[in-house]
Formats: structure tokens, C-alpha cells, sequence
């Protein structure tokens, strides 16, 4: 066998083969190509095993250039520049399969304008004339949302998207990565395209969250501490005591992965996610489960307390600038916004509803509250959880991404501070550079939009 | 030639707000609006030519596409970087803009430092120090060289014909 190499040094390489073979290797350097004797039982992460299976390899290893053929391609509002760029070649060609495309329109809806509207009405012809079998219009939901409801990303199957936060499928055991528009458009014609396989950092986590302090928090907690790039073209792995995180939760953690640079994210496929899956209708047999191997070699490994978190948030203009609530409490806002792909669950809503009940919000302050998809809507709708939200005085709006790039909705204005759910708090974001976007837990914004001001839900919660 | 220089941390709002997204598309539409929240003189002053330095993790955030198609069409020769966000980078290659990862080469330049690049053997001079970088393998170089990854799909499509 061999591995193709670039950007690392091969001495290393050599090294790390030994690390990880049992077996004696008889390697040969030849202009960046090294072929090595055959490795058995060689340790794999999550991302070398899933990628060697799928490039037909029986080893890989950090840095090889491997060949795939993804399950799936998640395209959004973006399918109408994709498309454009490949018109000529999709009226000669086609796409490479019907079946390969996720389309989601949920990024401006509904339309915002009349270009908006034009874009939505060329993928509806696309979807048609090329018999685009998943394609989800406007009021279905957000992309990432809705390709897990619909069961399209199973444990063990790889996905791309012309979105950043396609890695949020790691929440069930796929390995999803986000890649560019031009990227799509080549990946819908040709079914093809190369990954390198990235270095795996491992996460552990120990003990009981408390009363208060939820999954956005973890994760916030572990972006301030390995920094926006700490992961940077790696694969994260979440170990340890994650039976307590429910899908919701790891949707959340694995979501924000890519806020520390990571190319996936990934959660073992337990209990949880077979008791979810089995939910939407998926049976235990309808997919295979990868599992990183036990003495397999990561370049990291960071261990955090779970019991030692406390509420979180992400100050302006980098998701890493973490501090906790407590620090920056009394600070006024003027939006809070509760939703995105990041927290638009159910349990999310749920959370905030508990918070809400029979309280108002605070009037200087408006509550923006989007149910990740229809589904979601529907089912708060059944638990009362939107009647007690809009009572309270949150405005409601479309399962979709509107306000979080600041494409329309919720756009603030200069001087304006932002409290939200979502995961970016990137200067001009919203819509205006010369605002500031604070990213924190449901429980924190939902606290916080009833005293118009940023406010620890720990205390609160308790009362 | 320019040399425009920025820090650490760089995403893609900042090169190319969000709020635009999904009604600028082609070139001339990205142009105008280019570093407009960072640096609203890049897009009224750069020249085909110019290089980029930055710091650590330049290009993070988003997937769209627009500032890669944006700084490639506005003749940005090179942009030098510490780190840069791995989205970015395959958007690069796919775009056939030249990236350069190269911390010391950043560190060391200073404001009117001449620049001196060979991309084929994976070296940078700047003022006077020369700085090495790691190749991209062929199979990557072929979707840069080939003028972006839509023109190699292309020639790749017509060969199975």
C-alpha cells in the first residue's frame, strides 16, 4: 500500500507508523510517495476509519489525499449560483444522481426581495427538471435540522455541504464537513471529490452539568479554551460521559465545531442516538455505526469537569472571546434571539418557555424565536410552549436562518446589542458592524430578555 | 504593488458581509463590497498585483464563497497567512488563488519590506530573508493549475466522454 503525503514531514510520518503498527514497516521514500509494507491492525480514529472505507483503503492516515464519494451534498438558497455556474454542463451532462442532492431553501425566507425570490424560483425548476428526489422548500426548516429529521444523515455515512455547519450531522455519528459553493457544483456533476484525512483531537467529559448550565455552554467553554483555530483542520471526538447529552445537546456541540476551525465533529453512536433514530422511524439495522478504535493516536487530547462549568458567553467579535455570564451581567441589550441551527429545538423552546411562563418581557427588548424546522413548530405548538412564549411577549418568525447572517430579520441597528442563541458573533453579522452580538444558552437569553439586561439563568433558575 | 496587512482572525463577514450573500454572486457584484466592514478603502484602492498578509486563521467562519471569487478577481496576487480556516482554503484551490501558509515569512515583514515569491519551489523572500513552504500535492496543484475546480471538472467530464 501506499500514502500520498504533503505538509507534514515525513520523519514524523515514519514515526507515527511505528507508533501505531505492530508489524514491522518497510518503507521506501520516493518523491513525497511513501510505500510501506502492509499494516495490520493498524489504530484508527473515527475519521481515518470512516475515510479509509470510504476512499476503499484499508489504512489511512493524517494528511493522505484519499478520493470520495459522499451519501449525501447539502445545497441551500446557494443552489441558484451553484447552478448557474454549471448550466452548460448540467444541460449536456446532468447530475450525477438524483438522489446525491439535499436541497434545503432556508437561508432568506421567506424571499426578502425580488432577487431572493428569483433564486428560490430556479432551484424549484432545477429540482423539477432534474427529478431532485430530497428537496425541502420554504417553511420545511433549516437545512441541518431538516437533514436529520428526514433521517439523511445516519451513523457511519459521510456528507458534504455548501454550508459551514454541515458538520452538525456528527451529532449522530456521520462524518459531515463543510466545503464551497464551486465544490458543490463540481460534487453534483461528478459525484466525487478529495478530503485530506485530518488529525483527530479527542474530547472527554466528566462528571454532571448543573442546574443552569446546559450544552451551549460546554461548548462555549471549550471554544475559549482551544481557541477559534484550535481544531483547525481537524477531526473532534467527544468521549466520556456523553449519555447525559440528548440529541438536541450534541446537535448543538457538534454544530459549533467548526467555530473552533474542526473539518467534523463526532459523538458515539449509543442509546441515544439509537433511541432517537428509532424515533423518526430509522431501525438499528439500516445503518453501521463507526467506532474510533480504543488505542488509536490523536494529536490532542483535552479533558473538562462538566460539573465545573458554569453559564458562558461568547463576547464581541470572536466566538472564542468566552467569558462567564456573571462577568459581563447587567450589560443592557435590545434583541435577544432564541433559534438558528445552533438552538432552535425543541427543548431549547422548552427551556425558555419554563423561564417565560407568566413573566414578561422586558419592553426595551425585542424576543425573536425560531423554531429550527416545522417539525419543531408543530410540536411546541401541541405542548403550549409557543402560546407561552408569544404571551410573554416573544415575536415568532419562520423556521429558518433569516436574522443570524443578517440577511433580513432582526438586522440591528448601530450602538445595538444582540443576546442570541446563534453561533456566530462576528463583527457586522447581523447586519451592522457597528453592532455587537453576545452568543450565550437559551436559559441566558431567555433570563436575561426579562430584565433587559445580560443575567446569570444560574441563580434565577434556582429560585 | 500594495501590501495590505491584517490581523488574526479575519472571517469571512468581515471580507465579504453576510447580508449580501445571496445577492452578489458574480465578480463585479463581490468587488464593491469587498473588506467593506474591515477596511472600506481596500476595495477603492487595490491593484492587480497586490498581496495580502495576515495573521492566524485568516478566513474562518462562513462557506460562501464570495471573498475567495472577490480577492482573485480584484488581481490579489498572493495572500500570506500565519494559519488559514480550512473552508477558505479549499475555496482557494478551487478558485485557483494562490494561498501561502507561512507564519515566519508574517511575522517578519514589515511595512515597505520587498517581496519576492516562487510558488514552483515553495519559496518567499521577504526583505532579503528568504522562508520556505510546503508544496500542495499534484493531484491539487492539477485543480489550481487547470484554472479553478469548475474548469478541471470540466476537462475531467470531457475526458470520460
Amino acid at each position: 500500500m501506499f500514502f500520498r503525503l504533503f505538509d507534514i514531514d515525513l520523519k514524523n510520518v515514519i514515526h507515527f507508523l511505528f507508533l501505531r503498527s505492530a508489524t514491522p514497516i518497510n518503507g521506501v521514500v520516493d518523491g513525497g510517495l511513501i510505500i510501506v509494507g502492509d499494516i495490520v491492525n493498524m489504530a484508527m480514529t473515527f475519521a481515518e476509519k470512516l475515510l479509509a472505507a470510504y476512499s476503499g483503503n484499508k489504512n489511512v492516515i493524517p494528511s493522505q489525499i484519499v478520493t470520495v464519494h459522499p451519501d449525501h451534498l447539502l445545497t441551500h438558497d446557494n443552489t441558484a449560483a451553484i447552478i448557474q455556474k454549471i448550466k452548460n454542463e448540467l444541460e449536456e451532462y446532468g447530475v450525477y444522481s438524483k438522489s446525491l442532492s439535499i436541497i434545503v431553501l432556508d437561508h432568506v425566507i421567506p424571499a426578502a426581495s425580488e432577487k431572493t425570490a428569483s433564486n428560490h424560483k430556479n432551484i424549484r425548476s432545477f429540482v423539477k427538471s432534474h427529478n431532485i428526489k430530497n428537496f425541502f422548500d420554504v417553511g420545511v426548516g433549516v437545512c441541518h435540522q431538516v437533514v436529520v429529521e428526514k433521517g439523511l444523515a445516519l451513523p457511519g455515512k459521510l456528507l458534504l455541504g455548501s454550508d459551514s455547519h454541515t458538520c452538525s450531522y456528527g451529532a449522530i455519528g456521520a462524518f459531515s464537513s463543510g466545503i464551497d459553493r464551486t465544490e458543490a457544483a463540481s460534487l453534483m456533476l461528478t459525484g466525487e471529490t478529495w478530503l485530506k484525512v485530518p488529525k483527530s483531537i479527542k474530547m472527554t467529559f466528566s462528571g454532571k452539568l448543573q442546574q443552569g448550565v446546559f450544552a451551549k455552554d460546554v461548548i462555549l467553554h471549550a471554544i475559549g479554551d482551544i481557541s477559534a483555530s484550535g481544531a483547525n483542520y481537524c477531526s473532534v471526538e467527544f468521549h466520556g460521559d456523553v449519555e447525559q447529552f440528548s440529541i438536541d445537546d450534541r446537535f448543538t456541540i457538534a454544530n459549533m465545531g467548526v467555530e473552533m476551525g474542526a473539518k467534523n465533529t463526532t459523538f458515539p453512536v449509543d442509546k441515544v442516538t439509537k433511541d432517537y433514530l428509532n424515533s423518526i422511524g430509522i431501525s438499528d439495522g439500516a445503518y453501521a455505526a463507526v467506532y474510533p478504535d480504543k488505542d488509536a493516536t490523536y494529536m490532542r487530547e483535552l479533558d473538562y469537569d462538566l460539573s465545573e462549568i458554569i453559564p458562558m458567553v461568547a463576547c464581541p467579535h470572536t466566538v472564542d472571546n468566552v467569558k462567564p455570564v456573571s462577568e459581563i451581567e447587567g450589560l443592557e441589550i435590545q434583541q435577544c434571539l432564541i433559534g438558528t441551527c445552533t438552538n432552535g429545538r425543541l427543548s431549547d423552546l422548552q427551556i425558555a418557555a419554563d423561564i417565560l411562563k407568566g413573566k414578561k418581557v422586558n419592553p426595551n427588548v425585542r424576543l425573536l424565536i425560531l423554531p429550527a424546522s416545522k417539525k419543531i413548530y408543530e410540536e411546541a405548538l401541541k405542548l403550549g410552549i409557543i402560546e407561552t412564549l408569544v404571551k410573554s411577549g416573544g415575536i415568532l418568525l419562520p423556521p429558518g436562518c433569516g436574522p443570524c447572517l443578517g440577511a433580513h430579520q432582526g438586522v440591528l441597528a448601530p450602538g445595538e446589542r444582540c443576546l442570541s442563541t446563534a453561533n456566530r458573533n462576528f463583527k457586522g453579522r447581523m447586519g451592522c458592524k457597528d453592532a455587537e452580538i453576545y452568543l450565550a444558552s437559551p436559559a441566558t437569553v431567555a433570563v436575561s430578555a426579562i430584565h433587559g439586561k445580560v443575567t446569570d439563568p444560574m441563580g434565577e433558575m434556582k429560585k | 504593488m500594495k501590501v495590505w496587512k491584517y490581523g488574526d482572525n479575519i472571517n469571512t463577514d468581515m471580507l465579504f458581509p453576510g447580508k449580501y450573500t445571496y445577492t452578489c454572486s458574480t465578480a463585479e457584484e463581490i468587488k464593491p463590497h469587498l473588506l467593506e466592514d474591515l477596511d472600506p478603502s481596500f476595495s477603492k484602492n487595490v491593484v492587480k498585483g497586490d498581496i495580502i498578509f495576515a495573521g492566524k486563521n485568516f478566513g474562518c467562519g462562513s462557506s460562501r464563497e464570495q471573498p475567495v471569487v472577490g480577492l482573485k478577481a480584484v488581481g490579489i496576487k498572493v495572500v500570506v497567512a500565519e494559519s488559514f480556516a480550512r473552508i477558505f482554503y479549499r475555496s482557494a484551490i478551487n478558485q485557483g488563488l494562490i494561498l501561502i501558509e507561512c507564519p515566519d515569512a508574517v511575522k517578519t515583514y514589515s511595512e515597505g519590506d520587498d517581496i519576492n515569491l516562487d510558488v514552483d519551489n515553495g519559496k518567499i523572500v521577504v526583505g532579503g530573508k528568504t522562508f520556505s513552504f510546503p508544496k500542495l500535492p499534484k493531484e491539487i496543484l492539477a485543480i489550481r493549475d487547470a484554472g479553478g475546480l469548475i474548469e478541471y471538472t470540466r476537462s475531467k467530464l470531457k475526458e470520460k466522454r
